[in-house]
């Protein structure tokens, strides 16, 4: 079993992880503030961009902190996850294509762009083996089901909006220092093709939960 | 899929005009009556080169009478939007359509000196899939490359309107129309947009009938080509607002808007107008209260003429008109190049204030009448005709020919291509090369010009100038 504090660090890389990346919406933060020629606005697009994106979180982990009532079940569950977070890393490694749908979204619209984002590049289901594995760690054997729905609603909460906090403080801060130093040259200079990387992170995680399961 | 983003694509337009200036040119080698071939010559613009200002190597394609016109690139800087997912394409491939065979090429220029074809598509797929045909402009956007199309279905491709279609920007398979609620528009020509303000503008030129056999005189009296141009919601495809600029205006063709996308603003070039035969430009702008608007900002005058130096189809007027058939704008959006291929004469336009362009510079050169030589003692065929800016502003590229057809209607007794250059002073002010000046393969005219790394009539950009 995974430490406690091994697993939330998990939470909060991932969310650093998902927050550098220009591909998740730091720069259109850069943009908004100069298109509106409104420091605020910089502000505002980084809180709609975070608020998608915890929507996209939520609406994965909650579904499962359900499930966790079943905790006879805790290891098929954990295992279940496993599978469909490595099956979404490899539908992503063999399908090399952006959808196309996200680009039908108007720019302004960034809360709706950010969760259509991450629900269609699996960041959500990411989160899921590692919230797992925050719910196994709590002593649940003698609790009534009400109450594990509860602590695990709760810890779903709680995995999202850490999750998320630390994703728009990473990409936060390297949208203001872009914006009040480094000019927008920075936003081609740091963006690097992670397509790869992050679908087989979804296959390594998905495996770690299987292992650790068992 | 690269590792990192395309070296060309840049976040502003400012960053753009930084950028490491043009090493090579591509341009369109059109043969008039079908007899050969049509190509895309690769041009030497590097002025370190002992080959400099020379054609270095052809694409010419296998089919005959394609008819190219203009042409673009498969990504560009609008790449570098996170909202699209895009951002790790190759500026890489040329997609250039046949308006005559609607058959597309997709040519590999990686390197410039072995460009080859990587694909063809079929006209009939395009029918089969789009229900268009004759494709023209070209520019790759958040869904993908958009292709304007200049007619509709059916053998004279006037069974449907014409309209934009789009293709995949990896695969270039066609996926299929981009119009869901086009209103009143039923002709089509350019196209372009203001990607993070989310509207696009297209204009018209006329249907095939009107334009694939010559000019007919009868409609342009009557004004029956396109005088209007349309204002799109970009990402949802519908048609918003329809601006008529008037029926004598007729031909609104080219569609420049600012490159800064912080502005709502750009420019549209009309060819001739029927009451006075002037050439003119309209400034369009979104008000205060979001409507479009469109005001006529700069008229060009016909230059009277002796009727015995006038092609048949003007000598009733005693006058050549300006016909303003390209326009381009440099990045910086400061100054407007206006083609004005009947007169012979580039004209260069302070438009700071878009509102009210002041004549910055001008060279002339061909016309029907003054048929100015090159400042190097050469013939130039024709008149100014497609111009193309470079990044940096400072030079300015343009070539001779219009259209098969059209240009043996206005000038019968011309025959060539050629390709020149004209340097602009930062502050205005333009002049022609002397030393620059490419004479095309005998039996081959030029059309549109691209320049490698992009210039300023393809890329677009998703951030503002700061």
């Amino acid at each position: 079993m995974e430490s406690i504090s091994s697993l939330w660090w998990a939470v909060i890389g991932s969310g650093i992880y998902h927050g550098i990346n220009p591909g998740m919406g730091w720069p259109l933060a850069v943009s908004a503030a100069l298109m509106n020629n409104k420091r605020s606005s910089l502000f505002t697009a980084l809180g709609m961009l975070a608020f998608g994106h915890l929507l996209a979180m939520l609406s994965i982990l909650l579904p499962f902190s359900l499930m966790t009532a079943l905790a006879k079940h805790e290891r098929e569950l954990r295992i279940g996850a496993g599978v469909l977070v490595i099956l979404m890393g490899i539908y992503l490694l063999i399908n090399r294509k952006h959808p196309r749908f996200l680009s039908r979204v108007h720019p302004a619209r960034l809360a709706l762009w950010s969760f259509l984002a991450a629900m269609a590049h699996g960041a959500g289901l990411m989160l899921v083996p590692i919230y797992l594995g925050i719910c196994a760690t709590a002593d649940s054997g003698h609790l009534a089901a009400q109450s594990i729905i509860s602590g695990n609603v709760f810890n779903a909460i709680t995995v999202g909006i850490t999750h998320t906090l630390a994703m728009i403080f990473s990409g936060g801060v390297i949208a203001l220092v872009t914006y009040y130093w480094l000019g927008l040259r920075f936003v081609s200079k740091t963006w690097f093709n992670l397509d790869i990387v992050w679908a087989i992170s979804l296959v390594i995680v998905g495996v770690t939960a299987i292992f650790t399961s068992m | 899929m690269a590792i990192r983003p395309d070296e060309t694509f840049h976040a502003t337009a400012q960053l753009a005009m930084q950028a490491p200036v043009e090493k090579y040119g591509f341009t369109v080698m059109l043969s008039p009556d079908g007899a050969q071939s049509d190509g895309i010559a690769v041009v030497d613009l590097d002025e370190s080169s002992s080959t400099y200002g020379q054609i270095v190597h052809q694409v010419i394609v296998p089919n005959k009478g394609d008819e190219f016109h203009h042409f673009g690139w498969n990504a560009c800087s609008s790449s570098l939007s996170p909202l699209t997912g895009h951002a790790f394409l190759e500026r890489r491939y040329l997609i250039v359509p046949g308006i005559r065979s609607s058959r597309i090429y997709i040519i590999d220029v990686k390197e410039p000196l072995k460009a080859k074809i990587h694909k063809t598509i079929e006209p009939e797929e395009l029918f089969a899939k789009t229900g268009y045909s004759r494709p023209h402009t070209i520019h790759c956007g958040p869904e993908g490359i958009y292709v304007s199309t200049l007619g509709g279905g059916g053998e004279d491709g006037t069974d449907g309107p014409p309209g934009i279609f789009i293709m995949d920007c990896e695969t270039f398979e066609i996926i299929g129309r981009y119009e869901m609620d086009r209103g009143p528009q039923d002709k089509h020509y350019d196209f372009w947009w203001n990607l993070p303000q989310d509207y696009m503008v297209s204009s018209e030129w006329g249907l095939p009938p009107q334009f694939e056999n010559g000019i007919v005189a009868e409609d342009l009296l009557s004004n029956k080509y396109g005088h209007s141009i349309h204002f799109w919601d970009l990402r949802k495809r519908k048609n918003v607002q329809t601006i008529d600029l008037g029926e004598n205006h007729q031909m609104a063709l080219e569609i420049r808007p600012a490159h800064d996308p912080k502005k709502s603003y750009g420019f549209c070039g009309v060819v001739v107008d029927t009451t006075n035969l002037q050439g003119a430009i309209f400034t369009w702008w979104r008000d205060d209260d979001g409507k479009w608007q469109a005001k006529k900002t700069i008229t060009i005058d016909p230059q009277p003429a002796d009727p015995d130096d006038l092609p048949e189809l003007l000598k009733g007027f005693s006058a050549v008109p300006p016909l303003v058939t390209d326009i381009d704008l440099s990045l910086d959006d400061k100054f407007l190049y206006v083609a004005c291929w009947g007169t012979g004469e580039m004209h260069q336009y302070d438009v700071s204030d878009p509102m009210n362009p002041v004549l910055a510079g001008k060279v002339e050169l061909g016309g029907i009448v003054k048929d100015t030589k090159h400042p190097n003692g050469e013939d130039f065929a024709f008149g100014p005709q497609m111009v193309e800016v470079s990044r940096d502003g400072s030079r300015v590229y343009w070539t001779n020919s219009l259209y098969s057809t059209w240009d043996d209607q206005f000038y019968p007794d011309d025959e060539g291509g050629q390709m020149v250059m004209a340097r602009a002073n930062e502050s205005g002010g333009l002049e022609l090369d002397k030393h620059f000046y490419i004479d095309f393969p005998k039996g081959y005219r030029s059309h549109q010009i691209r320049l490698e790394g992009g210039d300023c009539s393809t890329d677009s950009f998703c951030y503002p100038n700061v």
